[in-house]
């Protein structure tokens, strides 16, 4: 029998797909041939050299992450990265259907192809892969873009402790900073001062002080890289203080100021940087727009809206062009930017967004004996099996996850609720079908410095009210007006979107079974994770715990979808 | 140096500040006291009575005054402005903000060739234009324009 390589590979997924004990590792290796080795074995181009992260949402571990199945672009972003999703992303980056990449980048048969191809992340595997890297490209940068001290149990029960030491030891030399402000702004400078001076630069150019605008944190560093001098400007989530608790940075004041940003990057080129970066997490729509409008920048390394984008954007602005790249999520990535300058000048580069598949890259032991050090005391609490999940769990989409709607579930059932609201975060592991949900589990989903969960009255006209301010949120036409993260979630309540309507008129047919939401009716609404100070009410992971504790077997869920207009045929749905 | 502007700033007090600017002509006395406010200007209940009150007529769109707002507000109670003129002998700058139920937040009269430029905080109870209106010496009207959005907030990636 001849069998070429493809038909041998397409036997080996299948078979693997069908539950034979396939080593995922001989999989990998055979799939790509040389091409794995060349994975991890990057050449060195060039002379300069990034690595980033982004948004590891405080994930030590491997885990598994699917990407989104709605993504979608509208007005000038329809159609363009990072708006592709399934296999329009495929297609688009010339990415080989079923290959470990198209499992990396997209939703497409996740369940099946996790097995295959195993977690994702986890900071042992990423060690290993960043010490890799440095070792063919000495002088590399290691730039974390933020969203890294929130997103698990330990690192909220540290207030960031863990992973601001886990950031030590791999070796990140400069962050910008999201969620991390929302442990406050004490503990930020306590951890600032403290912990990553001398070690870390904490960038932002963006943070400054209500009263008089003084810059809180540094907004650029300067380095010599290989006899380079390079300059990496930080940009902190513009609407920190509007999508979070507004208490928790009382005297802090953000914004895009791209007028700032411009003056930043003239007194960096004035100091003599050839290279200028900016670490942003402005969300990948600001980050192409804010492209557009300062020169000077060459490369913008991006995060916030946790797209996985294989190549780069390449925008044109009155300076020249500026790469956007966006590094994706829960450090399942890793971005790998080389430049060659020589006489001064960019000559040329090279980029490439490496998945981190743990089966493929050895946990690196003094960081897995850290991550073990920092779980022991938890791991009881950590470990306990609450139930057994029948289907996928995941979180991403643009309108609602099945683990969102699991949430929802929980709190319309416990809480005695007609109508559930679950934020739209992007961050939060996924689980495969049978798989326990652990403790952590839910914490991977819930840990935030506000858990309060509440049941509201709210009339017709408020739920309306709250649904159009996040819809255009989302989806308003100028990206500096969006938040980048997804629309609420909502149980109980079925609805009908039109993105491409204006603000106040895209939310139409909300009803509850058949009857229409009426304006002036007064409807119970739960919910979780209030901005307003005051606040009050059980955290949100006990509530979903004890009704997962209750269920020990929780069927599949059906996200709640509201009918979509206008979207056929958009790219941005898989 | 923070602290420093901030002590100094303390003990010269609000009174102080407007004596300084008073000193360096920046403020006619009249202004401070407010006594030629035109009433009917600030009274109006939307931008083409404001205008009108305000005798600007064939107002004209300028792109040589700069805006610097928030894309979206942080507090619609405060929101932080600051209007700049290039146009040559601007005699007054003023805000308005067209949902506003009196659009006209301030108007500023800069004499004696003082740098046109000023910052405030007004108070928006909605997604509205913020628009900055120019007048020159020769009683020529330009105007500039940019959205500030207000939202509820949260829900965050």
């Amino acid at each position: 029998m001849s069998m070429n390589r493809r038909e041998f590979l397409q036997l080996l997924a299948a078979a693997s797909a069908a539950g034979f004990a396939l080593d995922s590792r001989e999989l990998l290796a055979a799939q790509g041939g040389p091409r794995v080795d060349g994975l991890y074995g990057l050449p060195r181009f060039g002379n300069v050299h990034f690595l980033h992260f982004t948004d590891c949402h405080a994930q030590l571990l491997p885990i598994y992450f699917r990407e989104p199945n709605v993504n979608l672009g509208i007005g000038a972003a329809a159609g363009k990265a990072p708006h592709l999703v399934g296999e329009h992303l495929l297609k688009a980056f010339g990415i080989k259907p079923r290959s470990s990449e198209a499992h990396a980048f997209t939703c497409l048969d996740f369940a099946e192809a996790s097995k295959t191809y195993g977690k994702v992340g986890g900071f042992a595997h990423l060690a290993t892969l960043v010490k890799r890297l440095r070792a063919s490209r000495p002088g590399a940068l290691l730039l974390d873009g933020g969203d890294t001290w929130q997103g698990s149990a330990t690192a909220l029960w540290s207030r960031g402790q863990d992973m601001v030491d886990a950031c030590k030891l791999l070796g990140v030399d400069m962050m910008t900073p999201h969620w991390e402000l929302t442990y406050g702004a004490e503990r930020v400078k306590e951890i600032v001062e403290k912990d990553l001076k001398g070690k870390m630069e904490f960038l932002a150019q963006n943070i400054k002080t209500t009263d008089f605008g003084d810059a809180v944190f540094q907004p650029y560093a300067m380095r010599e890289m290989n006899g380079v001098p390079v300059a990496v400007i930080g940009q902190g989530f513009p609407y920190t203080p509007i999508a979070n608790p507004r208490y928790l940075i009382p005297d802090w004041t953000m914004g895009i100021q791209d007028e700032d940003m411009q003056k930043v990057v003239n007194e960096a080129r004035g100091k003599g940087a050839q290279v200028v970066v900016v670490l942003s997490h402005n969300g990948m729509d600001v980050d192409l727009k804010m492209a557009s409008r300062v020169t000077g920048i060459d490369a913008i390394l991006g995060g916030h809206t946790h797209d996985g984008v294989p190549a780069p954007s390449v925008v044109k602005n009155a300076g020249g062009r500026t790469l956007v790249m966006n590094s994706g999520s829960n450090g399942k990535f890793l971005s790998v930017l080389d430049f060659d300058v020589r006489g001064g000048k960019i000559q040329g580069f090279r980029y490439k967004l490496l998945p981190v598949f743990a089966n493929l890259l050895p946990a690196d032991a003094e960081m897995a004996a850290f991550i073990d050090k920092v779980r022991a005391p938890h791991r009881a609490k950590l470990e306990e099996k609450l139930a057994v999940s029948e289907g996928l769990l995941y979180r991403r989409g643009n309108f609602n996850g099945s683990w969102d709607q699991l949430i929802l579930d929980a709190l319309m059932e416990t809480k005695g609720a007609q109508i559930a609201f679950s934020p739209g975060f992007r961050w939060g592991t996924s689980i495969l079908p049978g798989q326990a949900i652990t403790f952590e589990h839910v914490m991977d989903q819930t840990a935030i410095t506000y858990p309060y969960s509440t049941l509201t009255d709210m009339s017709g006209a408020t739920i309306k009210d709250i649904l159009e301010d996040v819809c255009d949120n989302l989806f308003n036409a100028d990206p500096y007006k969006q938040q980048g993260g997804d629309m609420v979630r909502v149980g109980g309540m079925r609805y009908t979107c039109d993105p491409n309507a204006a603000m106040g008129s895209r939310i139409r047919d909300m009803r509850l079974g058949d009857a229409p939401i009426e304006a002036n009716k007064t409807y119970k609404v739960a919910g979780w994770a209030p901005v307003a100070e005051g606040a009050q009410g059980e955290p949100v992971w006990d509530v979903v715990a004890t009704w997962l504790r209750d269920k020990k077997t929780v069927a599949p869920r059906k996200p709640n979808m509201p009918k979509l207009v206008g979207m056929a045929g958009n790219p941005g749905i898989a | 140096m923070d602290a420093l502007r901030r002590t100094l700033l303390k003990g010269a007090g609000a009174t102080g500040a407007i004596a300084a600017a008073m000193a360096a002509g920046v403020l006619r006395p009249s202004q401070v006291l407010a006594a030629d406010i035109n009433r009917a200007a600030f009274e109006a209940k939307d931008i083409a009575g404001a205008l009108k009150a305000a005798g600007a007529t064939n107002v004209a769109d300028s792109t040589a005054i700069a805006i610097k707002a928030p894309d979206i507000a942080e507090n619609g109670a405060v929101v932080p402005i600051e209007i700049s003129s290039s146009l040559p002998n601007t005699v007054s700058l003023s805000v308005l903000v067209d949902k506003n139920p009196f659009p006209l937040t301030s108007s500023f009269e800069f004499a004696n060739g003082a740098v046109p430029e000023m910052s405030l905080r007004v108070k928006m109870g909605q997604t509205a234009m913020v628009e900055a209106l120019a007048r020159t010496a020769d009683g020529k009207h330009f105007i500039a324009k940019k959205e500030v959005k207000v939202t509820v907030g949260g829900c965050g990636g």
